[in-house]
């Protein structure tokens, strides 16, 4: 080590940057966890109360193989470039043990191919794309939450109900918006050979000129609608579209929609009767999520989001993996990660060794409103490993050697 | 036929939305020259603040009052910042106050995420225009057609303003000619204010209607602050009759461009920039400006080339730098490789911004384009590290060429204007040609040869380059075209008289900047092992001009020393805390009134007024008096000061 040394540095910022550093502690192990908590506070803040909350249990339960867990907890501004330099200062100046985190899907992808440079164990947390464990998927990475592919698997199984056949796609012009109409496209036509694609509008993520897009759906006269936009976005088009009558005996299929990070703004302007993807965390009565929403509730004294299952899931996911290597060592990290079992609130997960993705599922429902509140009714758990390609399937997506 | 109209009736309610935030912008610019970055800041607070009233008063009254109220709120927090921050720096080099408004605009971010929380927001519907009207048989919202009718309106209570009151004319007086009215005696000091005040209210109260149909969030301001400078400069600065029809012509064409082309609207309003600046270089309703009163080089110190122990001093401190990887840890190695490639960067953008006089605030495209050149020569053709960073930056120069064509027939902030739209164009097909670029999903792998791959090895490359880069535009700004394009800079005219060919010099410049930008692109390609449609996109080039503006616009190399002190800042702050965009913005704008004309410009100033102590006959080089920040309050006419022609 050469930290007495640094402080010559001449350069006062850098100076007080290396301060900071402090020898490894022994009796610990370091995790290295970036997100992008200034850019997106609404979803990270719910994640990383979550793995707050499994830090404490698995320390408070004796921590792994003897030694308590730490994170080491960076922001990416919700820049690439800046998390690709967290990134490099957890692993080069901290000594973290394994990387985890990220929202963006171009984020995730960045880091992940700094761990596979960098030869560093990755646990990506909550990007969707499918490029992150198939076309440009890598050793090193593994992925928790359910993929773009998954959900949309979902969607379109409870789309091919639907009597609708004229179909109107609307989504958010970049990578995660386009994958995800293109993989529903796919799977519901290949269900419904009857169905026809009748109107697709694309806005940019964030300036949605919500009037004018619902004009032009309106127009295509469509039975049906996939939705892909959220956010503030999602909020312009359903005032719009209520507006407008543009769901008015339509059958409206809406990725994420469910999840409380998106529904909840929308109160009592929420769409009934929506085909969703989400996070009913009132309505589900199993033993484990139970468990874990009297402790986040008792430990936060809020409910929690889908962020919340995503950051608890992760930190359960690295411990597991963590125990079962019974050691830092990357190599030995990877082994272990390939068809580890994780419990998590939605009950107990793998992470496939093919291709690295976890089977956590998502719960798929309809929305409606309750006192004011927008709410998932009729909400079955899907799991994740029956709407991911099999193992075969998958080892052609992924790059070879 | 009826789906036409009412999608023409749909784009006249974006339109009124968008012409009243543009037009307090186009009113502010007008009169102050401000170009105000804090514009979308103050339109995403009036929106916040209209949320909390009308969720406390309800009712008709509540709403309505509330709307009206929070833009009178927000137009006060807007006086209070013109008097507290703007007025000290007027005399500012042009374009400085631009630096102290995005200082802002980052704390503001921050700051409603701490007051509202981070979540979205979702207002009330108004009350009485919560339904839709039946137009030829088809739905569209009473409240759009309230915003149809209130566009108008507002366009016709301030041209009632601007040409029934005293205060209208004076604020068109200032408009024309800011000096004129300043030597007749009227006390700007006030009109300055109200005037930023008005604007700030248009942009309150266009943020707080939007919350019946928007979602309140933290990201507003960004969302709004590109397009409505856009509709301004597509209109014509300064003009509010222009900014109304451009914000038409930006809507419709939207609405109707995305039924024939679903994917348009991303680079739509960059394209009809694009189009009416080439067409019409001032803008729609836009008049181009009279030349130059004041020749710029009065106000500053000329320009000297290193003496030698100055050059000593500089080779000392590189071969220092040079020694940091004997004491510095990897991760700091990395960091400095970064703040070499961001000097770089910065220093390119200097060169055109300062010797040649014309701010880009789309000089993020070069950059890059040459990482993308630098990770095609990678990832397709499998080209060596040392060859990528060679062809890399070819990409930047060809774009430089190409755009720069078009730009240097504009100046001032239509020039700037144009290189933002070009770089927007840039990024869209960064961002929307899947195929060859990874959309936005970006290029992966490119990292450096096994040679370079050490955080030593490669900081040494970039410090090594970076110098170099910096050194060769030091040289070119003492060169003959260097003095060439000087003068284009002081004095289009009399250059054009003494034969030099003003375009063609200033296209050379653009070239160079382009082309040394593109290099720090490259550069960073490697050190980052991706390259994804962020590296041109606008808070890249904004990054760049506030290290330039940091560093001192009047200074030769100023921005070297804006790129280490901002970069090493930004770096920390975001590893320290999830607050950065506050503690940052907040830095900033205290550096902004310490420094008004920045890092080195101030430094230089304190040399000189030192030697002038010493040597009395070196009295004439020292810092004019007025060089201090204007005293709060003073009364004194803000613009009189002379100024460079950066923005002209």
């Amino acid at each position: 080590m050469r930290t007495s040394l640094r402080k010559s540095v001449a350069f006062a910022a850098l100076a007080l940057v290396t301060a900071g550093s402090v020898a490894r502690a022994e009796g610990e192990i370091k995790i290295g966890e970036i997100n992008s908590y200034s850019a997106l506070p609404a979803f990270t803040e719910p994640y990383r109360k979550g793995w707050q909350l499994a830090i404490d249990e698995i320390n408070a339960a004796g921590g792994v193989n003897g030694k308590k867990l730490v994170v080491i907890s960076k922001d990416d501004a919700g820049k690439p470039a800046e998390a690709v330099t967290a990134a490099n200062e957890l692993v080069s100046r901290e000594g973290v043990a394994l990387i985890a985190g990220t929202f963006f899907s171009h984020i995730g992808l960045a880091v992940a191919d700094f761990a596979k440079q960098k030869q560093v164990f990755f646990m990506a947390a909550e990007p969707l794309t499918d490029a992150m464990v198939w076309s440009k998927g890598n050793e090193y990475t593994f992925r928790l939450r359910p993929s773009n592919y998954m959900q949309a698997a979902m969607l379109a199984e409870e789309a091919a109900k639907l009597p609708a056949k004229r179909w109107a796609t609307v989504a958010p012009n970049y990578e995660y918006g386009q994958s995800a109409v293109a993989v529903f496209k796919e799977l519901l036509s290949k269900a419904r050979p009857d169905v026809e694609w009748v109107e697709e509008q694309w806005p940019p993520q964030g300036k949605i000129d919500a009037g004018a897009v619902t004009q032009a759906l309106l127009a295509a006269k469509p039975d049906a609608i996939l939705n892909v936009t959220f956010g503030a976005d999602l909020v312009k088009f359903v005032r719009e579209g209520n507006t407008r009558g543009l769901f008015k005996d339509r059958a409206v299929v809406s990725f994420l929609t469910g999840e409380p990070e998106y529904l909840d703004p929308l109160k009592d302007e929420t769409p009934k009767g929506w085909i969703v993807t989400g996070y009913p965390w009132y309505d589900i009565k199993t033993p484990e999520h139970d468990a874990f929403l009297k402790a986040y509730q008792a430990k936060f004294n809020d409910y929690p989001r889908l962020g919340s299952i995503v950051g608890y899931g992760t930190m359960k996911a690295i411990a597991a993996i963590l125990a079962k290597a019974g050691s830092t060592d990357t190599d030995k990290l990877i082994a272990a990660a390939k068809g580890v079992e994780v419990d998590t609130p939605f009950g107990k997960i793998v992470f496939r060794a093919t291709d690295h993705q976890s089977t956590l599922g998502a719960f798929v429902g309809k929305t409606d409103v309750r006192d004011g509140k927008g709410v998932m009714v009729d909400s079955v758990y899907r799991d994740g490993a029956d709407y991911l390609p099999s193992e075969e399937e998958v080892k052609h997506l992924r790059p070879q050697g | 036929m009826e789906f036409f109209v009412v999608q023409f009736l749909t784009g006249l309610a974006s339109a009124a939305s968008l012409f009243l935030v543009a037009s307090g912008l186009s009113i502010i610019f007008g009169v102050t020259r401000i170009v105000n970055f804090a514009h979308g800041a103050f339109y995403m607070l009036g929106a916040y603040v209209a949320y909390t009233l009308t969720e406390r008063f309800e009712g008709f009254f509540g709403f309505w009052g509330g709307i009206l109220l929070a833009a009178l709120v927000v137009a006060a927090i807007g006086a209070l910042l013109e008097i507290v921050l703007l007025r000290r720096i007027y005399r500012a080099p042009e374009l400085f106050q631009l630096l102290a408004t995005f200082g802002v605009t980052l704390m503001v971010q921050d700051l409603v995420v701490m007051i509202w929380g981070p979540e979205d927001l979702v207002g009330p519907r108004a009350p009485g225009l919560r339904g839709a009207v039946d137009i030829l048989g088809l739905a569209v919202p009473t409240y759009d057609l309230f915003l149809i009718v209130l566009g108008p309106l507002v366009l016709g209570a301030l041209w009632i303003l601007f040409h029934r009151t005293r205060w209208g004319v004076l604020v068109r007086a200032a408009t024309q000619d800011r000096d004129m009215v300043a030597a007749l005696g009227v006390n700007q000091t006030w009109l300055f204010t109200s005037v930023f005040a008005l604007g700030i209210f248009l942009a309150g109260l266009g943020g707080a209607l939007q919350i019946p149909r928007n979602a309140v969030t933290h990201l507003m301001d960004l969302s709004i602050i590109v397009e409505v400078f856009v509709v301004v400069v597509i209109g014509g600065l300064g003009s509010v009759l222009g900014a109304f029809i451009a914000a038409v012509l930006v809507s419709e064409l939207n609405a109707f461009g995305i039924l024939v082309f679903p994917k348009i609207s991303i680079v739509l309003v960059f394209l009809v920039m694009a189009c009416v600046l080439i067409v019409r270089p001032w803008g729609l309703l836009g008049r181009p400006e009279g030349p130059a009163r004041q020749p710029a080089g009065l106000s500053i110190r000329p320009w000297h080339p290193m003496s030698p122990n100055q050059r000593l001093l500089m080779l000392a401190l590189v071969v220092v730098a040079g020694f940091v990887p004997l004491v510095a840890g990897n991760y700091v190695l990395t960091v400095l490789a970064e703040i070499a490639v961001f000097a770089l960067f910065a220093a390119s953008l200097h060169f055109l911004m300062t010797v040649g006089g014309l701010a880009s605030f789309g000089h993020a495209a070069y950059f890059g384009l040459g990482a993308y050149g630098a990770a095609f020569a990678t990832t397709m053709f499998g080209a060596p590290m040392v060859a990528s960073l060679l062809l890399g930056p070819l990409l930047g120069v060809a774009g430089a060429i190409l755009f720069g064509w078009f730009c240097v027939r504009l100046s001032g902030v239509y020039f700037a204007m144009l290189t933002l739209a070009f770089a927007q164009i840039a990024w869209s097909i960064a961002f929307q040609w899947v195929e060859v670029t990874g959309g936005d999903n970006g290029i992966l792998g490119v990292w450096p040869a096994s040679w370079a791959s050490s955080p030593a090895a490669f900081y040494w490359l970039a410090l090594a380059v970076s110098v170099a880069g910096i050194a060769a535009l030091r040289v070119l700004v003492f060169s003959p075209f260097g003095y060439a394009l000087r003068a284009t800079r002081d004095s289009a005219l009399r250059s054009e008289a003494i034969g030099i060919d003003r375009a063609r010099v200033q296209w050379a410049a653009f070239i160079i900047a382009g082309t040394f930008a593109g290099i720090a692109g490259a550069l960073f390609a490697f050190l980052k092992g991706s390259v994804f449609p962020d590296n041109l996109a606008i808070p890249m080039s904004v990054d760049g001009l506030v290290m330039v503006l940091l560093g001192g616009i009047e200074t030769v190399s100023g921005a070297v020393v804006g790129a280490v002190v901002y970069k090493a800042l930004a770096i920390w702050l975001v590893s320290q805390t999830d607050l950065s965009k506050l503690v940052l913005g907040a830095v900033i704008v205290l550096l902004v009134v310490a420094f008004p004309k920045g890092i080195v410009g101030f430094a230089e100033d304190l040399m000189a007024r030192r030697r002038a102590r010493t040597d009395d006959g070196g009295a004439a080089l020292a810092a004019p008096a007025k060089a201090a920040p204007a005293a709060p309050g003073s009364g004194a006419a803000p613009i009189a000061a002379p100024k460079m022609e950066a923005a002209r």
